[in-house]
Parts: structure tokens; sequence; C-alpha cells
């Protein structure tokens, strides 16, 4: 869509772009090419400048078991989480939007949990998880043993799991009751008319209809996943026990901050930001076909 | 509600109900175990009782990771970054929509290429930046030999150099360096009717004028939306502050939570770090529910 009319300056039009060039060019477009050029040197230890090694620095990265370890974990988080929070959050959103009496509670309640700050709920969630105090300490008691996120990495990567989870599923109900209610009564109660009922209306009319939202959710689950999860690892698990939370992105936090290891970590994230785009590209690819627009 | 269904009825408000407990119930864990004295909070299973000693730990909970200061900063990094959307965003938007000049597409897409990786994949070399926010302008006047240039002139050699570390600047700008609010306006820019801007240019305002009398009081809805949801992103980013605030005088109310994680060993002081926590997740809380229409709104227009 363009504009019919419009003013006739070009060179005023430009300078009201220049505040965001310059801080794009400064903060993200700089920045991103210096990766790349970090990625493909090493820094040496005593000052002198950077030596050029190619790709020797992906070589030593991707034969490093603790980085394939670190993809794995982000993988079934963001495979799990995603799943777990959108499916709750359709099945919610689905039955508020039948509009019993009560709803509209479950409508402005249902949506704190995205205002909270990840490293916050990951703190609730710590207590609340914790083996000693809290309420899987009861769990603990009837069956010893059975909980211990600090040891089990099972335990700890579920605990993260939850934690994310629970912030999500606020944030894919809203989206998913918008999409709900932009669909006419008009459709459903035809529907009914012709003997249709609750379920089968689901499935035949309310479904295909916000297929677009559950691709839409599903892009940007995945990517918050990547991200969002870095202060719940913070403060949950801190990447451990033994590795078993090293998410990606706190893999380069890690590595870059506290091991100081630049090079290592601006390859780690040029691997990142291409699987990012890898997996929105296939999203759009696959799965989008299958989406009904209207 | 088309038809009778009372089976279904049943287990909708039954499920509804379900998530609404594991919806509030983090936050009612967090007041309760914050309420109780160090031996109740530890307890198995803990009371749900609330107990006495609510305001005892918010105050030492407050003292101990001195949250007073760093919810200020807080609010001034959330206030910066908000307005510093709001505005920009809808600069950059006007001149998209409301110009042709060459390039232009380039520019849009070079805007919106920045949706696709956020801060977090590109944390290292922005930090560098950040160092010295100068040095790519240094770069290109080494590169293009003008720095070489000027010291053989005047002999003075061009050393740019201004770090942003531990400042509110070097908080706010890279967080406002992204696209999020400039696709808000454009959006809302195209569905302006061109009628307006014609009776505009009759009565023989300029494109400034346009803009400040006609356009933004046209927006104001976008702004409070984008302002409410960028208020909130800022104020719960977390790995960005962490890296930039060395220094205490400057970091957040998020990142003090991790001083209140309670130690191995020793009995876990967890009604403190519960008061931390409900203090720090208390502001955006208030945002969300008082301005709950315009959260919605903002989060529905900016992500599509």
């Amino acid at each position: 869509m363009e504009k019919r009319v419009t003013f006739g300056k070009w060179t005023i039009g430009i300078l009201f772009a220049v505040p965001q060039l310059l801080l794009i060019f400064t903060f993200f477009y700089w920045p991103a090419g210096q990766a790349v050029y970090w990625s493909l040197t090493l820094q040496q230890p005593w000052g002198g400048g950077n030596i050029w090694v190619g790709l020797d620095n992906f070589r030593s990265i991707l034969s490093n078991a603790d980085y394939w370890n670190s993809i794995t974990a982000s993988l079934v988080f963001a495979g799990i989480s995603t799943g777990l929070a959108m499916f709750i959050a359709l099945v919610l959103a689905a039955l508020t939007d039948r509009q019993l009496a009560g709803s509209r509670l479950y409508r402005v309640v249902l949506i704190w949990p995205y205002g909270i700050a990840a490293p916050a709920l990951a703190m609730a969630f710590r207590f609340i998880l914790a083996p000693e105090a809290g309420f899987m300490a009861v769990v603990n008691q009837v069956w010893p043993g059975f909980w211990d996120p600090g040891l089990d990495g099972a335990d700890a990567m579920a605990s993260i799991i939850v934690a994310f989870s629970w912030k999500y599923v606020g944030y894919n109900f809203i989206f998913f009751l918008a999409a709900f209610q932009a669909i006419p009564r008009s459709l459903i109660e035809a529907a009914a008319m012709d003997g249709s009922g609750v379920i089968r209306r689901f499935w035949d009319i309310q479904f295909p209809l916000i297929t677009p939202t559950i691709f839409f959710l599903l892009v940007i689950n995945i990517t918050e996943s990547f991200q969002d999860s870095f202060g719940i690892v913070d403060i949950m698990t801190a990447g451990g026990p033994a590795n078993a939370t090293n998410l990606m992105v706190y893999k380069i936090y890690s590595d870059g901050f506290k091991g100081l290891d630049y090079s290592g970590a601006a390859a780690q994230s040029i691997i990142l930001m291409l699987l990012i785009i890898v997996l929105t590209i296939f999203q759009f690819r696959f799965i989008e076909r299958r989406v009904h627009y209207r | 509600m088309v038809e009778r269904t009372p089976f279904l009825n049943f287990f909708t408000h039954l499920i509804l109900f379900i998530g609404f407990v594991f919806c509030i119930a983090p936050f009612v864990v967090v007041v309760i175990a914050a309420s109780h004295n160090l031996k109740d909070v530890n307890d198995v299973p803990m009371s749900l009782l609330p107990g006495s000693d609510f305001w005892v730990n918010i105050k030492t909970a407050w003292t101990t990771a001195d949250l007073g200061p760093k919810l200020l900063n807080s609010f001034i990094m959330a206030t910066g970054v908000a307005a510093g959307k709001v505005i920009v965003s809808a600069l950059t938007a006007f001149s998209i929509v409301y110009f042709r000049y060459p390039g232009r597409m380039l520019i849009f897409w070079l805007i919106f290429i920045t949706l696709m990786l956020p801060l977090e994949v590109r944390i290292v070399p922005t930090y560098a930046v950040v160092a010295n926010v100068l040095e790519p302008y240094q770069a290109i006047l080494d590169l293009t030999g003008i720095s070489w240039l000027i010291e053989k002139v005047s002999g003075v050699q061009v050393q740019l150099s201004l770090g942003l570390l531990n400042s509110y600047s070097g908080l706010i700008l890279p967080l406002v360096a992204t696209a999020t609010g400039t696709f808000l306006y454009r959006q809302f820019f195209l569905t302006v009717p061109d009628e307006l801007t014609e009776a505009a240019r009759m009565d023989g305002a300029g494109a400034l004028r346009f803009f400040i009398d006609i356009l933004l009081p046209l927006s104001r809805n976008n702004m409070a939306a984008l302002g409410t949801i960028m208020f909130l992103w800022a104020w719960n980013q977390y790995l960005w502050p962490l890296l930039i605030t060395t220094d205490q005088s400057h970091a957040m109310a998020v990142t003090e939570l991790k001083q209140l994680i309670p130690n191995v060993g020793g009995i876990p002081e967890w009604h403190i770090a519960m008061a931390g926590t409900l203090i720090v997740m208390l502001p955006p809380l208030i945002v969300v529910v008082l301005m709950q229409r315009w959260f919605v709104r903002g989060l529905i227009a900016t992500e599509k």
C-alpha cells in the first residue's frame, strides 16, 4: 500500500529517518558485522590485535561436545515449552471464548503472568520447586530423592520449562483469544443451526480460522525461547547441574563474559543467528503452507 | 452460548478454574512466603496461612538489595526506552510513509531486518560498541583515510572515544535500536485518509506542521499502546543491564534479584527472597492491571 499524497521535499523526509538509522547502524549493523569479524579471528591474549584464523573458531566449537549438548538442551527446551505454552493457552482461550459466566475474570487474570520479568518469576518458581522448602518438598517427603533440580539434570530442565511456559501461556492466551473473537458469531450460529456440536464446530470452523495465529505464535514462541530464557536459567539453575540447562544464549554469555573468549562467543552468536533464521524460514516454508488465511 | 450444553459447561468452568488457580498460585505463594519468618517458610509443608512478618521481610529485602535506588534506575531506564521508541519510531514511520525519495525501500528493509535478530543473540559485539560508542565512526574514518588526512594536515591524531558503560544512555539506546514501533506507526499512518493530508497542504501546512498538529494527535492511542508495552519490556530486561552496569549505582531492580538467591548451606532465607521478588514484580503487574487495554492492544499491534 502506498500513499497517494506525499510531501515534496524529500531531503526533509530523510532527516526524519536519520535518528533511527544512526541507532540501528551503531547498535545493530556494526555489532552484527563485528561479530562476523570476531568469529573469523582470534584475539591474542596479550594484545597486539586479532589474527585471522578463518573458520577455526567454528571448527573448534562444533567439535566440542559441550556445545552440541547446549544445542540439544536449547532445542528440547524450545520444543517442550512452546508445545506446552501453546496447547494450554489454546484450550483456555477456546473455553474463555464460549463466554460463560465469569469469562471476563479469566480474560483479565490469565494475562498477568506475561507482565512479570523472567528473573522474578524464575525466583518464585525456584522457591516453589525447591527440593528442601516450598512445595516439591512435600513430594520429596513422600518419595525421598524424587525431585532435586540441583542434582538431576532432567529435573532442572523441567523447572525452567515450567517457569517459561507459565509466562508464555499468558502471552499466547491474548493472541488466541483475539483470534477467536475475530471469528464472526454468525458462522458459529449457522453451524449450530446445521446441527454441529461444540467440539465439531471447534475443529471444522474455529481451528482452521485461527491457524494463522497458531503459525505466528509458533514462530514467536520458539524465537523467544532462545532469548527470554536467559533470566530464567541464570536465576534458577545457572546452566547446571552438569550443563544440563546450559542453553545457547547462556553459554554465549558465560563463555564471552566470564570466560572472556570473545572469538568463541562471537562464533556461537553467529551460529545462533543462523539457527534462528533457518528455523524461521523453515516454519514459513513448510508450516505456513498448511495455514488457511482468510 | 448458542445451545444448552450443561455437561460441557461444567467442564469449561472446571478447566478454566484450574487454569486460573495455576495462573495466580505463584503470586499467592510469593505473597504468603514473604509474610513468614525464617522457620515457618522452611516448614514442610509451608503453611498457607499468612504469617505476621510481611513488613519486616519487605524492609529487610529492601535494604539488603538496596532496592530504592535500583527501582528508580529501572524506572528511569524503562521510561527512557518507552519514550525513545515512541518518538524515534514515529519519526521514521512518517519518513517512510509520507515521502518519496531514492533509497526509501532500502531504509525500510534495513529497519525490518533488525526485527530478526534481538539484542540477546548479538550481545558480545554490542557490548563492545557501547564500551566505545564512537568506535564505528573511528573505524570508518580510518578506513576511508580521513583520519590520516586530518593527521597530516593538522597534526591532530583522531581518537574518537565515548564510553557508555554504566550510564543511562548506554542502557537505553541499544534497546531503542530495534524496529518494533516503526511498523505499528506505519500501519496506522497508512490508514489515515489522504484527504486530511490534502486539506492540510491546501491550508499551507508543511510536512513538520502536518506531522505535529495532525498526525501525532491522531496517533495518541498507538502511542499509549506502544509506550505501555515498551515500558514493560524495558523494565523486564535482564541480560543487557547485567552486562552494562558493573557499577552498583546504575544496577536495575531486576538484576539485583540475584543478590537475594539464598546461599547453599545454612537455612535458606526464602522469606527475604520472596519479599524482594514481590517488590520487583509489583510495578509491571500494576502497569498491566491498570493499562490492560493498552497493553493488549500494544501487544497485538506491535507483533503483527
